[in-house]
């Protein structure tokens, strides 16, 4: 077993848990966004020191007190943050019964444990944990003692234990939204309305008088204020925005979209085996696309900081702490240490949305206001033009087949806006604001993500299919004025879109059933495995009388080549509009923490892709952002859900594989195929929209 | 000391509430969760579209972002708090925690009150009438089903 990413950068057992007061405390750089990965976590913290799940509390990311994992992002929560507690709570019970022993004066062999209490064979002892833990050197490196238990040992991990946070979630006051201080105020940034705005002209007299206005304060081309409630700032705030005269470049195309499709910038390799070149037959094309989409949580991006003793606290719901607290540093000139960020819940995250720069807005505020608590809550118009958008992307297939109707040649060229500008990456802050002030900090040149580190537009780009020749490229388009980051699955929902719609064209045109024409192409046998499943308990639904305008169709991918495999079979009602109304899906996750909160995630995953396929598109005004309310932006309601099963594979022995992402691709790929199947049209367009069946049938 | 004439009275959670009448023009859902710190009630668009707010006035499942404090003078408004009561909490919660049916659960409490309120006003309420009552919030985790499957268990129990 090599040694856990997590514990090269963070070695000490005593960094990931501490034992006080009957409990055992276990700290994760990690943050709970709503997906349940602080209980998993904690259920392998409980398995390998053998203590209940009720004797573990867990805290996540927090720069005062957690390791520094990075970002909470890539699924990778229990691959990387899961691996490394659970080598660290084995070398903890390691050290821990080293001491007990030596105390009981009994071999090491001898120790058992039960919630905490320390058995000599069958013989409770006097000892607990916690009579022996002020003996251990926690500063010993975990690498050094970890003896993780094989799996038919655990008996936490592996069940579905509810949710730790979940009773506060739907009947408490969890969210940063919620925090309050002893004489908090609420402020405000007047963000210029897109990326290279100027502003013109704003009258801080007439703002300054606003009802309940406490401060105003200018800086480049941000305007902030303070004021003495959430009411008086909102309505201040939105006064300025649209009394404010703003100058915008003229840098926006007509049509984002084919902008993207049409770039000349370069073109990148990502991966090549063999030779596209060496086939000399005629190549199937296929050419798919997808607009740029919002995280639209629920919940505006919010977070409270406090300016108090030359000490800088933000709470935050935003996925990386310690990133968060560097970028801040770099713009407000501050030490690291100077600044602390607690992550507190935000509603649901899926990506780089407006947690992190809201979090700078307060941070700009609180410094000017020393001593008070400044809450800044944006506004729903905000989220939408503000936040990083998940790109537009274009991706071009062309394949080539011998005449066994099997695939020879497959070339893949992703043109896309870059994904993968988190603070930190690429050198710059990468927070909204900061781009605007004097002097300002605007965002590097994207460099999108590497294969290596999951791929950003290139994510799922590389067919898992066995091809003898495939060359993969991608091309990241800069010049456009939009801003945008990584949204969930990154490139792999438009890239498995493409893939997994393509091979139901090729499919048909060997009158090939859908899932044998992929069973011939594939090597691995988790995915024959998957895919074989998904085949097999979905006959009943298959074979179901197709009527008129109904259709099935079939997804699968890899998630990132390297996670979850997930196979998405949906059926559809295709009239004016597409309908999904069953789906079924199968999941290897490799070893599965918390089955329920695996299910809970492929639920979301399935109808958060349904909505992005089916209705999902931001608008642009030259180079502002349109869309500011939900009327602009429907997504699912809940009369259109359909009836979904979820099917885990689950592999005890094998290391667990990120889940959360794996069924965004093969779902939307799902609709794409029902609907051909349906109608006889494959809708290579997002959105899946009425207007663009129209279309896609009057361009057949 | 305000007189009677320029207080707003209105009651919250079985409790008389008077504000100031310098809070006539507060949104709602501001007074609510700032002044009161009645924090279950959830900011979400300020538009009355996503349902997050949702709170119950003399009955009815309203949004408290799009309403003035003036507009709900004499009336009697119930938020989320109420769904709670001496540590218990009320069947549609109970029912919602069984079926883990939240993934970050700020949809939740709005969508708990359109239902508290659809129950109530109509107890033989079927799937079709809850779907449409669900229709008035978005939840954007994908939690859906697990929602549904929850409150669909409650109606099949209260019949």
């Amino acid at each position: 077993m090599s040694i856990p990413v997590q514990l090269v950068e963070t070695p000490r057992i005593g960094a990931w848990l501490s034992l006080q007061a009957g409990r055992v405390h276990v700290r994760t750089g990690r943050v709970e966004l709503g997906q349940g990965n602080l209980t998993a976590l904690l259920q392998i913290a409980a398995d390998e020191l053998d203590v209940d799940v009720d004797q573990v509390r867990i805290s996540g990311g927090d720069t005062r007190q957690s390791p520094n994992e990075g970002f909470t992002s890539g699924s990778l929560s229990i691959t990387q943050s899961g691996t490394a507690i659970r080598w660290a709570a084995s070398a903890a019970r390691q050290a821990l019964l080293s001491v007990a022993a030596r105390r009981l004066a009994v071999s090491l062999e001898r120790l058992n444990v039960l919630s905490g209490q320390i058995y000599v064979d069958s013989e409770k002892s006097a000892l607990s944990y916690w009579d022996v833990a002020g003996e251990v050197d926690w500063e010993q490196d975990a690498t050094e003692l970890a003896a993780p238990k094989l799996s038919d040992a655990r008996k936490v991990a592996g069940k579905s234990i509810p949710r730790i946070d979940l009773v506060d979630r739907i009947a408490g006051e969890p969210f940063v939204h919620d925090l309050t201080f002893p004489g908090m105020v609420f402020g405000r940034l007047v963000h210029p309305p897109c990326m290279g705005a100027k502003l013109l002209s704003l009258d801080m007299n007439r703002l300054g008088g606003r009802p309940g206005v406490l401060k105003v304060w200018r800086n480049g081309e941000i305007t902030g204020l303070i004021a003495e409630s959430t009411h008086a700032a909102n309505a201040a705030c939105e006064w300025a925005y649209r009394t404010a005269e703003w100058d915008l470049p003229e840098n926006a195309p007509t049509h984002a979209l084919d902008a993207i499709s049409q770039s000349q910038e370069d073109l990148l390799p990502v991966q090549a085996q063999g030779d596209v070149s060496t086939f000399d037959g005629a190549m199937v094309t296929h050419r798919v696309s997808r607009p740029y989409l919002s995280h639209g949580s629920i919940g505006p991006s919010a977070a409270i900081a406090i300016w108090e003793n030359d000490r800088l606290r933000i709470w935050s719901h935003a996925q990386g702490p310690y990133p968060l607290r560097d970028a801040i540093a770099t713009v407000l000139g501050l030490s690291k240490d100077a600044i602390d960020v607690i992550h507190h819940p935000g509603a649901g995250c899926y990506g780089h949305n407006g947690a992190d720069d809201v979090a700078l807005d307060a941070a700009l505020l609180a410094v000017g206001y020393p001593g008070r608590a400044v809450k800044v809550v944006w506004s729903r118009a905000d989220e939408f033009r503000c936040a990083p958008l998940a790109p537009g992307m274009v991706t071009r297939v062309s394949v080539g087949l011998d005449s066994t109707h099997t695939i020879q040649a497959m070339d893949v060229i992703v043109n896309s806006a870059p994904h993968g500008n988190r603070p930190g990456r690429n050198g710059s802050p990468n927070l909204r604001a900061a781009a605007f002030l004097n002097p300002p900090f605007p965002p590097s040149k994207s460099n999108d993500i590497p294969l290596n580190a999951g791929g950003g537009a290139d994510r799922n780009a590389v067919p898992i299919y066995d091809i003898p020749n495939v060359r993969v490229q991608k091309r990241i388009v800069h010049k456009l004025p939009y801003r945008t980051s990584s949204m969930r699955s990154l490139g792999a929902h438009l890239n498995v879109y493409a893939l997994e719609t393509l091979m139901d064209k090729l499919a048909d045109d060997a009158s090939e059933d859908p899932f044998e024409f992929r069973l011939r192409h594939l090597r691995d046998d988790r995915a024959l495995n998957v895919l074989r499943t998904a085949r097999d308990s979905t006959a009943e639904l298959r074979g179901r009388p197709v009527a008129e305008g109904c259709g099935w169709g079939l997804g699968f991918a890899k998630y990132k080549n390297t996670a979850a495999y997930c196979a998405v079979v949906a059926r559809v009602e295709v009239q004016e509009r597409v309908r999904v109304t069953d789906v079924y899906s199968v999941i290897d996750g490799g070893e599965i923490i918390n089955p329920d909160g695996v299910i809970n995630q492929t639920e979301g995953g399935i109808l958060q892709a349904l909505s992005w396929t089916l209705h999902e598109e931001i608008k642009f005004a030259g180079p502002v952002v349109a869309t500011e309310t939900w009327l602009d932006y429907p997504i699912i309601p809940f009369s259109d859900v359909p009836k979904i099963e979820v099917e885990l594979i689950h592999q005890p022995d094998c290391p667990p594989l990120g889940c959360a992402e794996a069924a965004q691709g093969p779902m939307a790929a799902a609709i794409g195929n029902a609907v051909f199947q349906a109608i006889g049209v494959h809708v290579c367009d997002m959105p899946l929209t009425p207007d663009a069946l129209v279309s896609a049938a009057l361009n057949h | 000391m305000n007189s009677e004439a320029n207080v707003i009275r209105f009651l919250v959670n079985g409790e008389t509430l008077t504000a100031p009448s310098e809070h006539a023009d507060t949104p709602l859902l501001q007074y609510l969760r700032d002044v009161q710190g009645l924090s279950r009630v959830r900011f979400g668009c300020g538009a009355a579209s996503c349902g997050a707010c949702t709170v119950i006035c003399d009955g009815q499942a309203i949004t408290s972002c799009d309403k003035l404090v003036s507009e709900i003078v004499g009336s009697k408004l119930e938020t989320p708090e109420c769904l709670e009561s001496n540590g218990e909490f009320h069947p549609i919660i109970q029912k919602l925690i069984a079926h883990q049916a939240v993934q970050c659960g700020y949809c939740i409490s709005g969508i708990a009150m359109r239902v508290k309120a659809l129950l109530e006003s109509n107890p033989n309420a079927d799937e079709d009438a809850l779907d449409a009552a669900l229709d008035q919030h978005l939840c954007r985790c994908g939690t859906h089903v697990r929602i549904k499957r929850a409150l669909y268990e409650l109606l099949t129990e209260k019949a």
